[in-house]
């Protein structure tokens, strides 16, 4: 064991001139080799272990065409994407610790998020990375078109992106209620009302009258998908709820599972596209 | 709107008239856009070049700088939540030239018989994550968060009065990212711009790897091997949702009436409604005569034409019309017609459009009976 964790350590083929001083003996100490069980990563060998053998790096291969890590190729779009969800996520559990979805809290805890917080700035990181990281995935979107990477074998991914775009809007419209101020109740409003006009079964859409029993109309305010969507005839504190859930746990666990299967699929097609 | 002090200095009165005469209304914006677009596309080999690009761009920052000494522009765009608005259209413009430099570099490349930059054997080479891309990582990651940290220190989170049902502001509007479907709503009615609109860019997207089976083009940037899908996605992604995003902020004030960028959001302005209806036209106009009790024969004409447009314009396009013939040849039924079933519902907005700016058209088929506007 100790002889494997230093063989480890020593990592191969290592310039004994380099190295010395403080950080070399950090890199000695039993406690850095028992979190990195690579020596320094400057050999091909240890390079690819620094890679392979960290759960989260290795969401990269260890190695990769020159063409695509050049920032004038993928923009980083896709990455500061994945960024930005993890700002949202954590900066999100803080603001979920002050804040209490109902008709009566809500508003008031955001008055003293604002008021009472000292130096607090994570409702303006939430507000500002919401924003930020629909327009990095549209760009992100662009720059996946504009270099063809959609075609054969990305097809697949592609579908898989646009679901993640479709889920940032939706993550974003549901978050957009919950300070439940004018602006989030309105935006709202004017948002779920073309819910009204779903062909069918919104109340005020093509052939809403065609769903009937006898003289009675199936098809009603009180029982169309907008109703369905609001938990009620208005955006009111039923609706207040159910964006929370919606926000804060199904799409948020939605998303996750389908930028896993997205990073995977990077990868399995072949990592980042290149000229055939 | 809260009023805004002057400040010092003011764009001076010829020139914020002269921009408010030209973008006068909602049809000239999107038809100059899109005459940008096309000589975007037409000439990017040379307004690509560093130093017409940064000319360009320069030209528009000052621009911005100087627009926002106006107080009706600052009043809208100085508002917080529509300071993103105004980095995605500078960044979309970034992205989009460096985009278009590459492609127009690669095609020169093509050209002269040589492979793109990306396929060069230095470009195609292996080289480890470790460091090359996971420092790249760690500073993309670094600066953005400082650019984040500085961004939510400088600017608060708006917060509007505590939510009330009885008290309707106006304008009411959706969230930004929104607001371009909302735009399509003074043309079509919500089941088409909230609920078929959406659904048909989501299916629409979801298409186009399997739509377009060009196999050129695939992991470089370049125009020149794929001019109509570049295109049309540069038209769908620029037009119809930015340049509609960006009208629907700045433009649109109370009662969703149309302002020039540096007209102050009045809220008595008034806009006459005269619009009429296809089946009007017909009947009022040209028949002379009063319009026919039932909607079967009344909007007869209408229903021919949108069904027309949909599946016998295709079918025409796919005969006579070189550009489409080769499409349909080479796509074949279902793609061809899936293609053109997108792409003439995104055509029907533009269309839509021009007929209610030359002709005041409401509605080309109007059943209010049952909800089915068109
Ligand atoms: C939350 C949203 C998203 C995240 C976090 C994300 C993340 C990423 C990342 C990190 C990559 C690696 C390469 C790069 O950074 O460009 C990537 C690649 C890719 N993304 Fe996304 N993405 C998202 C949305 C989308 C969307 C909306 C689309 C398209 C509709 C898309 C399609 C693709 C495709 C096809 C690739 C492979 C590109 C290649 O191999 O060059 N993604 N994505």
């Amino acid at each position: 064991m100790a002889d494997e964790v230093k063989r480890g350590a020593e990592g191969g083929g290592e310039d004994p001139g380099r190295r010395r001083g403080l950080f070399a003996w950090l890199r000695s100490t039993q406690i850095w080799t028992s979190v990195f069980r690579h020596g320094p990563p400057d050999t091909p060998r240890n390079r690819t272990l620094a890679v392979m053998s960290n759960v989260f790096l290795h969401l990269h291969p260890p190695k990769i065409r020159r063409s695509g890590i050049r920032m004038k190729y993928t923009w980083c779009m896709g990455g500061l994407s994945f960024f930005l969800f993890l700002v949202e996520t954590v900066t999100g559990v803080l603001l979920m610790f002050y804040y209490r979805p109902t008709a009566e809290f809500a508003y008031a805890d955001i008055v003293s998020l604002r008021e009472d917080v000292p130096l607090g700035i994570m409702r303006e990181l939430h507000r500002w990375g919401a924003h930020a990281m629909v327009i990095t995935v549209w760009l992100h979107m662009m720059r996946v078109f504009l270099t063809g990477s959609y075609k054969p074998p990305r097809e697949f991914n592609w579908n898989v992106g646009v679901m993640l775009l479709v889920l940032t809007l939706l993550l974003s419209f549901t978050g957009y209620l919950l300070p439940w101020d004018q602006l989030a109740m309105w935006a709202v409003t004017v948002g779920t009302n073309m819910a009204r006009a779903t062909p069918f079964v919104g109340h005020e859409g093509p052939g809403a009258g065609l769903l009937k029993l006898g003289d009675i109309n199936l098809v009603h305010s009180g029982s169309d998908v907008r109703f369905a969507l609001l938990g009620g005839r208005a955006v009111g504190p039923a609706a207040l709820l159910k964006f929370y859930v919606w926000h804060c746990v199904a799409f948020p666990l939605a998303a996750a599972t389908l930028m896993a299967v997205h990073f995977w699929r990077v990868r399995k097609d072949g990592g980042i596209s290149g000229p055939l | 709107m809260n009023p805004v002090t002057a400040l010092a200095w003011q764009p001076p009165k010829f020139y914020t008239d002269a921009v408010n005469t030209v973008l006068g209304s909602a049809w000239a914006v999107v038809l100059l856009s899109i005459a940008g677009l096309v000589l975007m596309l037409r000439f990017y080999r040379i307004w690509t070049r560093p130093k017409i690009a940064g000319a360009i761009g320069g030209a528009a920052v000052l621009l911005l700088a100087i627009s926002y000494f106006d107080p009706a522009f600052r009043a809208i765009a100085g508002r917080p939540d529509n300071i993103p608005i105004v980095m995605m259209v500078l960044s979309v413009a970034f992205f989009v030239w460096l985009a278009f430099r590459q492609a127009a570099l690669n095609d020169e490349r093509l050209e002269q018989g040589l492979p793109p930059r990306e396929a060069e054997a230095k470009e195609a080479e292996k080289t480890f994550v470790w460091p090359d891309l996971v420092y790249i990582e760690l500073i993309a990651l670094i600066l953005f968060s400082v650019f984040l940290v500085v961004w939510s220190i400088a600017l608060k989170a708006p917060l509007e009065q505590p939510a009330n049902p009885a008290k309707t502001p106006n304008p009411s509007k959706a969230p930004w990212y929104f607001l371009g479907l909302q735009e399509m709503l003074v043309y079509f009615d919500p089941w088409i711009a909230g609920v078929l609109m959406p659904t048909m860019i989501i299916t629409g997207l979801m298409m186009i790897p399997y739509i377009d089976r060009n196999p050129r083009g695939s992991g470089y940037y370049t125009f020149r091997e794929r001019k109509f899908a570049v295109s049309l996605y540069m038209f769908g992604f620029l037009i119809a949702w930015v340049v509609l995003i960006f009208l629907g902020t700045f433009l649109r004030g109370p009662n969703w009436n149309f302002f020039g960028p540096y007209e102050p959001w009045d809220i008595h302005k008034l806009e006459p409604l005269t619009n009429i209806n296809l089946s009007e036209i017909i009947y009022l106009r040209i028949f002379g005569r009063g319009m026919p009790a039932h909607w079967f024969p009344r909007e007869i004409f209408g229903i021919l034409l949108v069904l027309g447009y949909l599946f016998v314009l295709p079918v025409l396009l796919a005969r006579f019309v070189p550009l489409f013939r080769s499409l349909y040849e080479r796509l074949g039924n279902a793609r061809y017609g899936l293609l053109m079933l997108h792409l003439l519902v995104l055509g029907s907005l533009v269309i839509k459009m021009l007929a209610r700016w030359t002709l005041n058209l409401k509605y080309v088929v109007a059943i209010p009976e049952y909800f089915f506007n068109i």
